[in-house]
């Protein structure tokens, strides 16, 4: 079956998968997620690293999905376990390979050209495998921009703050701790124009903490975050949801636009005041996750 | 592909299938499985079980195996990394099929 | 009084009357405290209660299932029936558990030939479906065995009932106003044998001073009272609190459920429910808790077999009234104890379809399933292997009294599909089934056209049962078919004493 890594898609949650209990990975569509991330790397014990890899390999090329993104998150190339990783998931038609503890734009590059020897030797189209980067360590923040340009693969990045705070000498607290890394990879992100992805957030009974944190993210300008817990993908989605006044701005706006439009005039205004160019972008953004968090998905 | 030594691969977590491989210069495949859904689908899991070793030119070994209903894809996955740990191969193969 | 004054009395033969008065008997004038220690119904031995009993070859005798996996008595009473050499008994109980596995060597010695229960576990359940008994056993509801025992198609000679506390009349309760003594909470079971059956015979561990009020079972339904050391085992008979799932799956199933109920306009201030006792029927309770403070909506009553959970959101105010016939856990059966408008009822009253039952005031039910067919028939009797595993509890006579009854199931439970052509048991049959709940779908009844509609309408993304099938085949495979003998070795009843369906013996050659 062809599959084909989509650039630009809702990503509001990826949801962490073990990539060696085959228990989870059979369930693991049910619960909503936006993408569904299968690890071969911290989840797995060094020992079952090959069961997974084949454990994974089979889950892709058998088991369902849907329209759901599937990403694995491959062990770093340097261990040697990150080669073979790519040999077993690319011809099982994984959407987007999720690089860990990306330190430089060389790491990525490295990445890709062997995403695309795999491609090749399989007859899969060159480019068709998406990528993306876990930024880890201070280094790869300092370095996130770069990181970003170094792939027209990449579909997004992503903070991973436990071995960040680590690397930083410090630990998880308020969220003060990642202010700097998450608004940086924010940026960078923004800047070659792909998605931006917060890290876990691992206490999962603590549904407070949870959602101030998603609060945050939300107001940094986060598309969404990774997820351990399926329980987390409802909370998630539905604070992300655009509030009701929020949402009947955006159709006034998009109203406002389209009758200038028919009247046509390149000006459109709304309540007297003129409607900017950024206003339209965010009204389109708001009815665009309104409508995918009410818009049941259909499958095949 | 040619086995070397005793190897086993999966758990017995629910859903999962432990798969226990010796090797044998002869005498064909012989296969012990014992599962929690025997009745339903004992026979296909054998089926799964033989054509994986098929692929991968397992002509020779004893096979134990102990299903707590794992899926197809899952047995498959398991049989493949027991042979490969048996073979201590670790260039795996990836095919298309 | 002169007797030859009843001669001037014209229609006396229409006055009913027992004779001319004459003279009362001694008074007492002991205290009440010695009296009630001198005559009362105690007896020294259960061996004497069953001679008293008048308990004979060939008779039905009864059990009530409130001590569940604890229970003591059962085991008790039949190896005493044994040593006393009576055969061919009828054991009828209102549910039996694995801790029953002992029955198998009375089976085997003819003591007990026929059984009727509500479900059977364990050993003896295995033992039953490669064909231990030459009669079949019967299933029946709750409502169904209510109704059978008052009809007299189940006549009980002697009921053999334990209780946590009694009086020496016999007033007997699941628990104790004067203690901490607390074992099972509600009898609700236990009260309709006790009403019906020729004689009664308590057994109790815990005796108390007259008048143990409030009783489950007042004296007048009793006959005798044998004081025993040990009527079950605390632990087995309940925990602490039954406790919230954490397994997302049934997280996932338990708050479609919900949104199916309020969604089919069946969840407004004032409605009624019973959850049943699976960890996503139960669930569901607590996202349906959010939803009433969200809106600020109550529940009238809630029913059934009752949880810490239901009792904590009547001491919320959630709940006006909680009508409860079994109490699942020690925090229900406290509040049972402590709380005015935590209600305890008799399985008629709960389930009989020959009474006004409380099941047919019922808003909405949710209950769990081991299989659906593509009729909507459900089983929770027999296991995918097709041996005896489950029970039927009063699963049939709630979806028939709801007014939308909710079934929920994972899609799939390890490699067994749940949502398949045909269930290997009929115990609920698909004409009172409304909605199916899964992980991966939810189905509506085609005979609820406007629920569909409404669950559409809400956004709700319903498949036909036969998709959930499809679903279900394409994830696990298609599985072989059990393979039974031509043997019956049970027969399930539906609530109104019809038979619905048979169980056959195992087929393991």
């Amino acid at each position: 079956m062809e599959r084909r890594y989509v650039k630009d898609r809702l990503r509001r949650s990826m949801m962490f998968v073990p990539g060696n209990n085959p228990g989870m990975i059979v369930d693991a569509r049910i619960y909503g997620a936006d993408s569904i991330m299968f690890d071969l790397e911290d989840s797995v014990a060094y020992t079952e690293k090959d069961t997974a890899r084949f454990l994974v390999h089979n889950a892709l090329k058998t088991l369902d999905f849907g329209k759901k993104e599937i990403v694995v998150r491959i062990n770093d190339l340097s261990s040697g376990l990150g080669i073979r990783d790519l040999e077993a998931i690319i011809p099982a038609g994984v959407h987007v390979v999720r690089l860990p503890k990306t330190d430089s734009a060389q790491d990525v590059v490295d990445c890709e050209r062997e995403i695309a020897r795999i491609e090749a030797a399989h007859g899969i189209p060159v480019g068709a495998t998406g990528m993306m980067a876990a930024i880890e360590t201070a280094n790869g923040v300092l370095d996130a921009r770069a990181i970003a340009h170094a792939s027209s693969r990449l579909i997004g990045l992503a903070l991973g703050a436990e071995d960040y705070v680590t690397d930083l000498k410090t630990t998880r607290s308020d969220g003060t701790e990642l202010l700097f890394a998450r608004s940086m990879i924010l940026n960078a992100a923004r800047s070659a124009g792909i998605a931006a992805l917060d890290t876990v957030y691992s206490d999962v009974n603590n549904e407070e903490g949870f959602l101030a944190e998603v609060e945050l993210i939300r107001k940094l300008g986060f598309d969404g975050k990774s997820v351990i817990n399926p329980r987390q993908i409802g909370m998630l989605h539905k604070a992300l949801r655009p509030s009701e006044r929020d949402l009947k701005k955006a159709y006034a706006v998009m109203e406002a636009i389209a009758e200038a439009n028919a009247r046509g005039s390149g000006v459109a205004s709304l309540n007297g005041k003129m409607i900017d160019k950024p206003v339209v972008i965010r009204a389109q953004r708001l009815i665009e996750l309104f409508e995918a968090d009410n818009t049941v998905e259909e499958e095949e | 592909m040619e086995l070397i030594k005793t190897a086993a691969a999966g758990t017995m977590e629910s859903g999962d299938i432990m798969v226990t491989i010796d090797p044998r210069e002869s005498g064909g495949i012989t296969l012990d499985l014992t599962s929690n859904v025997m009745q339903q689908f004992g026979r296909q899991i054998e089926a799964v079980i033989r054509e994986t070793l098929g692929e991968l030119g397992v002509e020779h070994a004893d096979v134990q195996a102990v299903d707590r209903g794992a899926l197809d894809c899952t047995v498959r996955a398991r049989v493949s990394a027991a042979a490969f740990r048996a073979a201590q191969r670790e260039n795996e193969q990836w095919g298309e099929t | 009084m002169d007797a030859q004054l009843l001669t001037q009395i014209p229609h006396l033969e229409e006055i009913a009357h027992r004779g001319a008065f004459s003279g009362t008997p001694e008074k007492h004038t002991e205290n009440f405290l010695e009296r009630s220690s001198r005559e009362n119904k105690i007896l020294p031995s259960l061996e004497d209660a069953i001679r008293a009993a008048g308990l004979k070859d060939g008779m039905t005798i009864s059990f009530h299932h409130h001590f569940r996996g604890g229970d003591h008595v059962v085991n008790q009473v039949v190896e005493k029936l044994a040593e006393m050499g009576l055969k061919n008994l009828t054991l009828a109980a209102s549910s039996l558990a694995a801790v029953h596995a002992p029955l198998i060597r009375h089976i085997k010695s003819g003591v007990i030939t026929h059984i009727e229960t509500s479900g059977l576990r364990g050993e003896l359940a295995e033992e039953i479906s490669r064909g231990l008994m030459d009669c079949p056993v019967v299933f029946r509801s709750h409502g169904g065995r209510a109704a059978a025992i008052r009809s007299g198609e189940l006549h009980i000679d002697v009921a053999f009932l334990g209780a946590p506390s009694c009086d020496p009349y016999g007033n007997a309760n699941g628990y104790s106003r004067d203690d901490e003594h607390m074992a099972c909470g509600s009898m609700g079971y236990a009260r309709t044998d006790a009403e019906y059956a020729d004689k009664v015979v308590v057994l109790t561990n815990h005796l108390v001073r007259y008048p143990n009020a409030p009783w489950a079972i007042p004296e007048d339904n009793v006959d005798y009272i044998v004081v025993v050391d040990d009527i079950g085992d605390p632990k087995g008979i309940m925990s602490g609190a039954t406790r919230y799932t954490k397994n997302p799956k049934e997280l996932l199933i338990a708050q479609t459920a919900a949104q199916v109920i309020d969604a089919a306009g069946y969840f407004y201030d004032g409605f009624s429910m019973q959850m049943g006792s699976g960890g996503a029927s139960l669930a569901a309770a607590r996202f349906l808790r959010e939803m009433m403070l969200e809106r600020n909506i109550r529940c009238r009553f809630a029913l059934g077999g009752i949880t810490g959970q239901i009792a904590a959101m009547h001491e919320e105010g959630l709940i006006d009234r909680v009508l409860d016939v079994q109490s699942f856990d020690l925090d229900a059966a406290m509040s049972l104890k402590n709380n005015r408008f935590h209600h305890q009822i008799s399985a008629t009253y709960y389930a009989s379809f020959l009474s006004a039952a409380a099941v047919d005031q019922l808003d909405f039910v949710i209950l769990s399933a081991l299989e659906i067919d593509t009729d909507f028939n459900v089983n929770v009797l027999t296991g995918s292997d097709g041996v005896i595993r489950g029970a039927i509890g009063g699963h049939p006579d709630t979806a028939a009294g709801a007014s939308l009854s909710i079934v929920v199931a994972p899609l799939t439970r390890g490699r067994i599909p749940c949502v398949i052509d045909r269930v290997n048991t009929v115990v609920t049959p698909g004409g009172t089934v409304d909605v199916v709940v899964t992980d991966q779908g939810v189905a509506v009844n085609p005979r609820r056209p406007e629920v569909e509609r409404k669950l559409r309408r809400a956004g709700i993304k319903v498949y036909t049962i036969e998709e959930l099938r499809d679903k279900a085949l394409a994830l696990v495979g298609r599985p072989d078919p059990i393979r039974y003998t031509d043997r019956v070795v049970g027969v399930v009843m539906y609530r109104n004493n019809t038979i619905i369906d048979v169980i056959r013996q195992v087929d393991e050659s």
